[in-house]
């Protein structure tokens, strides 16, 4: 489902964000790429999702290398994906039901589908009595469920976390992690960035150690 | 298709609803842009109404064709049926020479003059109307005409609406000229405007392209927006130069009643209406378009 090989992502000013990672992830597993902050985790992400391209190496996604896509391609692909942002990214002038209805009309949705679609998302993430709600008004973990709702509304194929339980307690994140599992269970594929290593307790993915950019296969051996 | 027609039905709501969202700035907005629509709309409205009234006001042109004063009778008549004969002759009128001393004598101020004149100076004349009234036929008649034996002169008494005419043209290239400037600030107006929504919209733009809208779906909105205020500003505009007109008839009733004739300016015509409201609202798309091509690269990640 994703492949990286060889993936050198080298910033402007020389940092290197990520050096010669080579990693795959079947169709329909959960992994987790754990490793402290900075170490490169949010890059590899966003180098599966084409917010990011590659210094040099190769990134496949569903079968796309996506080196040699077009940028006119890229929309299409990002519909395949559901991003978990770690800063939510909600779009405050509007309502919950709003935003995770925004996937569905960039899509072209019949409104009436789009609108019954939204409300399984809500009901999935625990939202359905806030659909009227304004992000503000709803607390951070409710805004990391919103946040949620979004990203898997449009039934992606891979879901893609970026410490989706960073600024939350353990109950929240807890609820968090169980929906990331009933999303694995019914076939998606997740990546979930974190350092969180009470959540990869809790739902025991394979892991991948992320540090200072570098695959860290020893870890991995480990876990 | 039916989700091409709902994406764009989608943008020209979401479109309308931000125009509605800021009313006040809006309105200022629309405001600008009917400035820069009524000032060559009026001046067009003005030149279209002056065509019209030297149009009414000027007779048809004619020519006059003066006979040589040593002509004889026969001549003369010769002349008259070479005239009646003549295809591009509509009319004639022959004014003898004593009834143009008659005239003259009768004329105020000219009559002491007439009085002393020893013999008549005057010649026989003829005034033609001509089929053609076009200046290139008039001006061809002339010179035929003026080849033909015993005749002294033909003089074309046009020429001051010939003169007129080409003023017109002048106002005309004024006109455009000062259209052209103004669709130039209509479109700067717009890229403004739009390049201020994207700024305020930064987070949207962000959002929607990293869940996969394509540049179409975000750039839809801001052509809706940008056709929208050159639609509403060029009405505004229609109705400034509609209550412009309106306020000066209203003033022309009362001096053309002193003067006994009925004057009235002609309203800017449903035609031209319409074609200056789709010209307003091409304009605005061209500047949005131009904004979002400009600055999308910026305002959204990679």
């Amino acid at each position: 489902m994703i492949a990286l090989t060889n993936v050198t992502k080298r910033y402007p000013g020389g940092h290197e964000a990520v050096k010669n990672a080579t990693l795959s992830i079947e169709r329909g597993e959960m992994v987790f790429l754990m490793g402290h902050s900075g170490a490169g985790k949010s890059t590899l992400l966003k180098l599966i999702a084409a917010i990011e391209r590659p210094t040099s190496g190769k990134v496949v996604v569903n079968g796309q290398n996506l080196g040699s896509l077009r940028a006119r391609a890229i929309p299409y692909l990002r519909r395949n994906l559901g991003l978990v942002f770690q800063d939510h990214k909600l779009l405050f002038d509007r309502s919950a039901f709003e935003n995770v209805m925004l996937p569905l009309n960039i899509q072209g949705y019949d409104r009436r589908d789009a609108a019954r679609r939204a409300r399984a998302a809500l009901d999935k993430v625990g939202l359905l009595g806030h659909e009227k709600a304004l992000p503000v008004t709803l607390s951070c973990g409710e805004q990391q469920r919103l946040c949620i709702a979004r990203a898997v509304v449009h039934r992606p194929a891979v879901l893609l976390a970026d410490e989706p339980t960073g600024n939350l307690d353990a109950a929240y994140a807890a609820e968090i992690g169980e929906l990331f599992r009933a999303f694995n269970q019914v076939g998606a594929t997740v990546v979930i960035a974190t350092h969180d290593v009470q959540l990869a307790e809790r739902l025991a993915p394979r892991l991948i150690a992320i540090a200072s950019g570098r695959v860290d296969t020893l870890a991995a051996a480990a876990a | 298709m039916r989700a091409w027609l709902l994406h764009h039905a989608r943008a020209a709501g979401a479109a309308l609803r931000k125009l509605g969202r800021s009313p006040l700035s809006t309105l200022f907005n629309i405001i600008v842009v009917a400035i820069a629509l009524a000032l060559p709309a009026g001046l067009y409205v003005a030149l279209t109404n002056i065509q019209q009234a030297v149009r009414t006001l000027s007779p048809e042109p004619q020519l006059t064709v003066f006979v040589a004063l040593e002509a004889s009778k026969a001549e003369v008549s010769l002349i008259d049926t070479r005239l009646k004969e003549h295809p591009q002759v509509a009319r004639l009128r022959y004014v003898p020479r004593e009834r143009a001393l008659e005239d003259m004598k009768r004329a105020s101020g000219m009559g002491g003059i007439a009085e002393a004149l020893e013999r008549n100076p005057l010649p026989d004349a003829f005034v033609v109307d001509a089929a053609d009234p076009a200046p290139d036929v008039m001006d061809r008649l002339r010179t035929e005409i003026a080849a033909w034996p015993k005749v002294a002169h033909v003089q074309l008494d046009a020429e001051w609406a010939q003169r007129l005419d080409a003023v017109l043209k002048v106002g005309r290239v004024a006109l455009l000229l000062l259209a052209t400037v103004l669709a130039f600030s209509l479109v700067a107006i717009t890229f403004n405007t739009i390049r201020l929504q994207m700024l305020t919209q930064r987070e949207e733009i962000e959002v929607t392209t990293l869940i996969g809208a394509t540049d179409g779906f975000i750039r839809r909105p801001f052509l809706y927006y940008g056709a929208g205020l050159g639609l509403l500003g060029g009405l505004a505009a229609c109705g400034f130069v509609w209550t412009a007109t309106t306020v000066l008839n209203g003033a022309l009733i009362d001096l053309s009643y002193l003067y006994g004739a009925r004057w009235e300016v002609a309203q800017l015509s449903w035609r031209d209406s319409a074609s200056l409201l789709a010209f307003a609202a091409a304009l605005g798309w061209l500047g949005a378009w131009m904004s979002v091509a400009r600055h999308l690269g910026r305002v959204r990640p990679r």
